[in-house]
């Protein structure tokens, strides 16, 4: 893994090769049902036919909980339980990185109207559900894992951000690691100035070694460049509309088989270049 | 796993800025609560506020990232030093090979609770200097910071409640340890703000008076403000012994419960457990434990029990969040600089306002400071969604 650009002014700059596996994927979005849903249209095997993402209530979750679960909840969750399941890989023993930019959106947006209303009482159950952790809270108690997980946010970046945390975690833990990217977004008047498009998220399990259900072995680096974007006006809506939809051109090499580099969108004018490889 | 040196540190809280005031604070056993009168909040309660922020300017530049939260950030990084000894390491390690790994609850999260009152009265639309990027993204306090000090390595905001800064420590550890980065500056940020205030005050569990960790009559949370910094690097055989290190981690989730922590400490248990593993610690090394000792019934319950599970009862605790208040998101940073400090100067910080401990809890809870020099020491974190990190620090051997 080489961290830093061609300029030769940084002394520090070592090469360092990070590697992980996918074992098993999911993706939720507007069209997008499940993993095999996107991989075929990803790959163009179907046409895609925009519709409103649906989202499932996880029966995984204790009924309290679900009952309370939010539409970002429910995302993350059926993400990371598809992913799992894809990978054959117990839930449990995952360690899991959570990204997202904004979290429970619905929820802010009451806290926020409640605060500005003369009654400035607030629900307790808005207020625990106001944190950025709670999907990796939900997840904890829907499978017991007591194992370590993290909830990361960058902005636009979030996706980039999210794949190298878990792929550090990868090298310094030599353990599988479910990496669960969601975005709801906003109601308005928040969504007019924070847009995020679409109801969209994906997730991904790392493993350190290769095993039967490997897809791809990738590896990262920081690098200049823009980001890779679709010619397709209607997956670059998707790519751009969305922080976790900065993943689509990385799932669509996964659904393509489609081996070499990919710019994925991160911090200011960097990328984070991740060579996908078969295996 | 591979051990750190905080090259500098700083903290910022309702006991002034900077690290003088805190020692001073500390040592005297002295707090910096105080009846609560932050913006329009109607709540009896006592609150640690940070002096100054309403007088803070950030540079011209980077206006649109003006908010309580980045105001605090950067007078903060003003203290002690630590931005010229950022920029002087940033120089010296190339600015890609920098990382910057940052906790937050809240962020700029007050100035969207403000605009809210000033929406359109026709469309509902927020007032148009409202900014999301620079204010309420969780990621405004990262991007404010990198645009101030030209960092162009990995970065992230980590956002876990009152974990999250202590895990920024462990994000960039394993970054430095992966050799992603060679230096990072880690740290929290947390400013007061309407959602906490009148969401713990939802849930019943402030306190009516400054809070009183541990304490058999303990009535709940004071909410505080602040924001602590560190530098984190390889060891250099260089160093000198006095050097603070960060030694070990541990991380883990109860699956218990959002809101309350798991009537056991398990989750507690096994963060300071996995921090000891890591460092090669052994449970009768530990010195001192900075608690997370919110002043919660429940929380210094379950953390006393999984502390005595670990470590044993004898060994010396307190609780600062008597003297800051919980300062939530920039906790686990906050008082991992109080580990620092007492590492480096020699003594075992006073639980304040604390009289009589709880003796249920059967722990060595100190009520007053003692000059012990201790040589290990633990910092506990937990927050909700039942997220749990422990941070080991020790000096330089």
């Amino acid at each position: 893994m080489l961290f830093c650009s061609g300029v030769s002014h940084d002394p520090g700059c070592r090469m360092t090769r990070l590697i992980a596996y996918i074992d098993g994927i999911s993706m939720i979005g507007p069209g997008f049902r499940d993993w095999p849903t996107a991989e075929a249209i990803l790959a163009g095997r179907i046409p895609y036919t925009p519709a409103a993402t649906e989202l499932p209530t996880p029966m995984t979750l204790p009924a309290a909980e679900r009952r309370r679960a939010g539409r970002s909840i429910k995302l993350a969750i059926t993400l990371g339980m598809e992913a799992a399941s894809r990978a054959g890989l117990d839930p449990k023993s995952l360690l899991t990185v959570f990204t997202s930019s904004s979290g429970d959106g619905d929820n802010c947006h009451e806290i926020c109207q409640t605060l500005a209303s003369d009654d400035r009482q607030l629900s307790p159950t808005r207020f625990h559900h106001s944190v950025h952790n709670v999907p990796a809270g939900y997840w904890s108690i829907a499978t017991g894992a007591m194992v370590a997980s993290t909830a990361l946010c960058a902005h636009d970046a979030g996706f980039a951000a999210g794949l190298l945390e878990a792929l550090t975690q990868v090298a310094i833990y030599v353990q599988p690691v479910l990496l669960i990217a969601y975005d709801a977004g906003y109601p308005s008047p928040l969504n007019e100035k924070r847009p995020i498009r679409h109801v969209l998220g994906t997730a991904m399990a790392l493993t350190a070694v290769r095993g039967p259900r490997s897809i791809a072995q990738i590896s990262a680096n920081l690098s200049d460049g823009a980001a890779d974007r679709f010619g397709d006006p209607t997956l670059e809506d998707l790519r751009s509309g969305v922080p976790a939809g900065r993943s689509l051109p990385l799932l669509a090499r996964f659904a393509r088989r489609e081996w070499g580099a990919v710019n994925i969108e991160y911090l200011e004018s960097t990328v984070l270049q991740v060579e996908v490889n078969p295996c | 796993m591979m051990p750190l040196v905080l090259s500098g540190y700083t903290a910022t809280t309702c006991l002034g800025h900077g690290l003088e005031s805190m020692k001073r604070a500390l040592r005297d056993a002295r707090g910096g609560l105080a009846p609560c009168q932050f913006e329009s909040v109607d709540l009896d309660t006592y609150v640690g506020q940070v002096d100054g922020l309403d007088d803070e300017q950030l540079p011209a530049s980077l206006r649109e990232f003006d908010c309580r939260n980045n105001r605090l950030a950067h007078l903060a990084l003003r203290q002690d030093g630590i931005e010229e000894l950022v920029r002087s390491t940033i120089v010296r390690v190339g600015p890609r090979r920098f990382g910057l790994f940052l906790g937050t609850s809240t962020s700029g999260i007050l100035e969207t609770e403000i605009a809210f009152r000033h929406r359109d009265p026709v469309d509902g639309a927020l007032p148009t200097q409202f900014n999301y990027r620079g204010s309420h993204s969780a990621f405004s306090v990262a991007a404010f910071l990198r645009a101030l000090l030209d960092i162009e390595g990995p970065g992230a905001v980590i956002s876990t409640a009152c974990s999250s800064g202590a895990k920024a420590f462990a994000a960039a550890q394993r970054m430095i340890e992966a050799d992603v980065i060679d230096a990072a500056l880690v740290g929290g940020v947390d400013s007061l703000c309407l959602t906490t205030l009148y969401g713990f005050h939802s849930l019943q569990l402030m306190a009516a008076g400054p809070c009183r960790p541990c304490a058999v009559d303990r009535d709940g949370i004071s909410i505080g403000e602040g924001a602590a910094f560190a530098l984190l690097e390889r060891v250099d055989t260089k160093m000198s012994s006095q050097s603070v290190a960060l030694l070990g981690v541990g991380e883990s989730n109860d699956a218990y419960h959002l809101s309350s922590p798991h009537p056991e400490g398990l989750g507690a248990r096994l963060a300071m457990e996995l921090a000891l593993q890591s460092a090669a610690t052994e449970p009768g090394e530990i010195d001192y434990v900075n608690l997370h000792g919110t002043a919660t019934i429940s929380n210094d319950q379950a953390e006393c029990r999984a502390l005595i599970a670990v470590l044993g009862a004898d060994v010396p605790c307190s609780s600062t969040k008597g003297a800051t208040g919980h300062t939530l998101g920039a906790a686990g940073a906050v008082e991992a600089v109080v580990c620092a400090l007492a590492l480096t100067e020699g003594f075992m910080p006073a639980g304040i306002n604390t009289t009589v401990v709880d003796p249920a809890l059967g722990v060595r809870y100190l009520t007053s400071t003692r000059g012990l020099q201790p040589s290990r020491v633990l910092s506990n974190s937990f927050g909700f969604g039942g997220t749990n990190c422990a941070l080991l620090f020790g000096r330089l051997a």
